[in-house]
C-alpha cells in the first residue's frame, strides 16, 4: 500500500487552488482568444478585450481574476492502493482550501441557505469545499479542482425528458436554458451537459464536463458532432460577450453521456463562465 | 456607439446624451451596495431617516470585492448580478440615484423607473474584476461594516470603465445586441 503523507496532500492542493484563482488555464485563454479573433460585434469584442486584458493582469500581478472566487469543486480518484496517513483526504482538501482562500485574500461565499449568514467564523473560511468521490484501480490520487462562481451556477437547470422527445428534446431544453439566462452568467460561456444516468448522475456529469479541456474532441464521435451543432446553434442566439449581442456566446460545449432507465431521460445542464478556473494534479 | 467620459455626481443632462451601447468612464465618487445594503438603505426612507450618502446624481455599483491585500485600497472589484436590486433599485432611482453599475437583465420597474425618473444601467464587465480594481484609487467603508464584502463603501474613482445597457429612453443593450446577431433558423 503506496502512502501519502497528510501535510504533502494539504500542501499541494493549496497551492493549486491559490494558483488557480489568479491564473486562467492555457485552455480557456485560448478560447477566448479565439472568441475575440472572431467576434463581428465591436462592443462585444472590446469586452473580451477587457476579458483577455483582466487575465494577463491577474496572472502577472497575481490577483485574483474575479471578485467572486467561488466555492471550491473537487472530483477526485482515489486508488485503491494508496492511503493518506495523519488525517483523512477530505480534511486534507477542506484544511487546504481553507488556507488557500485566506491566504491568497480570496472571498469567503459559503453560507447558510435561509438566514444567509456567511459560514466563515463557524463551519470555516469558505467552507464546506464540495468534494466528490470516487474509488478506482491503481495507488494514484487523482484530484480535479475548480472555482465555481454563483453567477452561472444559478442559470443551471436539470430536468428528467420523456425518452421520445430524443435528441431534439435535449437540444430544445439546453436551447432554453442558454437562451433564458442570456448576459447573467457573464459570457462567453462553456456548456456542460450531462444526458441519462439518474436525475442526480445527469447533474453530476454535467458539472463533471466542465473540467475537460475546452477546444479537445469529445472521445465518442456521436457526441462530439452533436457538440458541434449545439455550440453553432448555441452561437446563433446572438446573445454575445456579456449579453451584448454578438457571435461569440459559448467557447465549447461538453457532453457526457451515461445509460438510464428505459422509463427516462433525464439532462442537466450546469454553465461555466469565462472565468473558467480549473486544474489537477495527480499524487 | 459614442464615448463620454462623465464625473459624478450626474446630472439630468449628463444621463440623457446616454444611448444603449454608448461607453462611459466614471470619474470621482461611486458606491457600493448590494442586496443587504440596499435592503436597509430602503428602510431607512421608508421611516424617513437620513441615509448614509447623499443620493442626488449618485452612482451605486453592485459589488462584493474581495478583501484586499496588504497597502491595496481594495481587491478584485467586478460586477455582481444585478436582478437581486431590481425591487430596491426603482425606489432610490425615485429618490435621486442617476445611476447602477451590475452585470446582467434587469426587469420592467427598474427600465420603467430609469425612463420617468432619468437615470441609466451601465454594465461592467463580469469577470474583470483584477483590471477593474486598477481604475479604483481608493476605498472606505462608510456603512454597515458588519455586511463584510457587502458594506457600504466610498470609492474614489478614475477613468471606471461601463457600457450603458439601459438607458433614459427605455432601449435595452441586451435586447438591441441580440437581436442584431441572432441568426434564426
Ligand atoms: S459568473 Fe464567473 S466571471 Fe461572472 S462574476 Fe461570477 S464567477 Fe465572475
Amino acid at each position: 500500500m503506496r502512502e501519502i503523507a497528510y501535510e504533502d496532500l494539504v500542501k499541494s492542493v493549496k497551492a493549486m487552488v491559490m494558483h488557480t484563482a489568479s491564473h486562467l488555464p492555457e485552455d480557456a485563454l485560448k478560447a477566448i482568444e479565439e472568441a475575440y479573433n472572431n467576434e463581428e460585434s465591436e462592443v462585444a469584442k472590446s469586452v473580451l478585450k477587457q476579458i483577455l486584458d483582466n487575465a494577463h493582469l491577474a496572472s502577472s500581478e497575481d490577483r485574483p481574476l474575479c471578485q467572486d472566487t467561488g466555492l471550491a469543486v473537487y472530483f477526485v480518484k482515489v486508488g485503491e492502493d494508496v492511503k493518506v496517513v495523519g488525517g483523512s483526504i477530505r480534511d486534507a482538501i477542506n484544511q487546504a482550501t481553507e488556507e488557500a482562500y485566506k491566504d491568497g485574500y480570496l472571498r469567503a461565499s459559503t453560507c447558510e441557505c435561509f438566514d444567509r449568514h456567511n459560514l466563515k467564523d463557524e463551519v470555516g473560511y469558505n467552507l464546506p469545499a464540495v468534494i466528490h468521490f470516487d474509488i478506482v484501480e491503481g495507488d494514484k490520487i487523482e484530484i480535479e479542482y475548480a472555482a465555481k462562481g454563483g453567477g452561472s451556477e444559478n442559470v443551471s437547470r436539470a430536468t428528467v425528458l420523456a425518452p421520445a422527445q430524443g435528441k431534439e428534446g435535449i437540444k430544445n431544453f439546453v436551447k432554453q436554458v442558454i437562451s433564458d439566462a442570456g448576459p447573467n452568467p457573464c459570457p462567453p460561456i462553456i456548456v456542460g451537459v450531462g444526458i441519462g444516468g439518474t436525475f442526480e448522475v445527469a447533474a453530476k456529469s454535467s458539472k463533471h464536463a466542465l473540467f475537460r479541456e475546452a477546444g479537445t474532441p469529445n472521445e465518442n464521435p456521436v457526441l462530439d458532432e452533436f457538440e458541434k451543432e449545439l455550440k453553432k446553434e448555441l452561437n446563433n442566439l446572438g446573445i454575445g460577450a456579456m449579453g451584448m449581442g454578438g457571435t461569440q456566446t459559448v467557447l465549447a460545449v461538453h457532453i457526457e453521456k451515461n445509460p438510464c432507465h428505459i422509463a427516462s431521460l433525464p439532462v442537466s445542464v450546469n454553465v461555466q463562465c469565462h472565468s473558467s478556473r480549473h486544474s489537477h494534479i495527480t499524487l | 456607439m459614442a464615448e463620454y467620459h462623465l464625473t459624478t455626481p450626474l446630472s439630468d443632462e449628463d444621463v440623457s446624451k446616454l444611448k444603449a451601447g454608448d461607453i462611459v468612464y466614471l470619474n470621482s465618487t461611486i458606491y457600493t451596495a448590494r442586496d443587504a445594503a440596499h435592503k436597509r438603505l430602503v428602510d431607512l426612507i421608508d421611516n424617513g431617516k437620513e441615509l448614509p450618502f447623499d443620493l442626488q446624481g449618485s452612482v451605486i455599483y453592485f459589488v462584493g470585492p474581495t478583501p484586499p491585500k496588504p497597502g491595496e485600497p481594495i481587491g478584485s472589484a467586478g460586477p455582481t448580478t444585478s436582478y437581486r436590486m431590481d425591487s430596491y433599485s426603482p425606489i432610490l432611482i425615485s429618490h435621486g440615484q442617476k445611476g447602477m453599475i451590475g452585470k446582467g437583465k434587469r426587469n420592467e420597474a427598474v427600465k420603467e423607473a430609469c425612463k420617468k425618473y432619468k437615470a441609466v444601467y451601465f454594465g461592467a464587465t463580469g469577470g474583470a474584476g483584477a483590471l477593474i480594481a486598477k481604475a479604483i484609487k481608493e476605498a472606505e467603508v462608510i456603512a454597515y461594516p458588519e455586511l463584510g464584502p457587502e458594506a457600504i463603501r466610498k470609492l474614489k474613482v478614475e477613468e471606471f470603465p461601463v457600457t450603458v445597457i439601459n438607458d433614459t429612453y427605455g432601449n435595452d443593450l441586451y435586447e438591441i445586441g441580440r437581436a442584431k446577431y441572432e441568426v434564426k433558423e
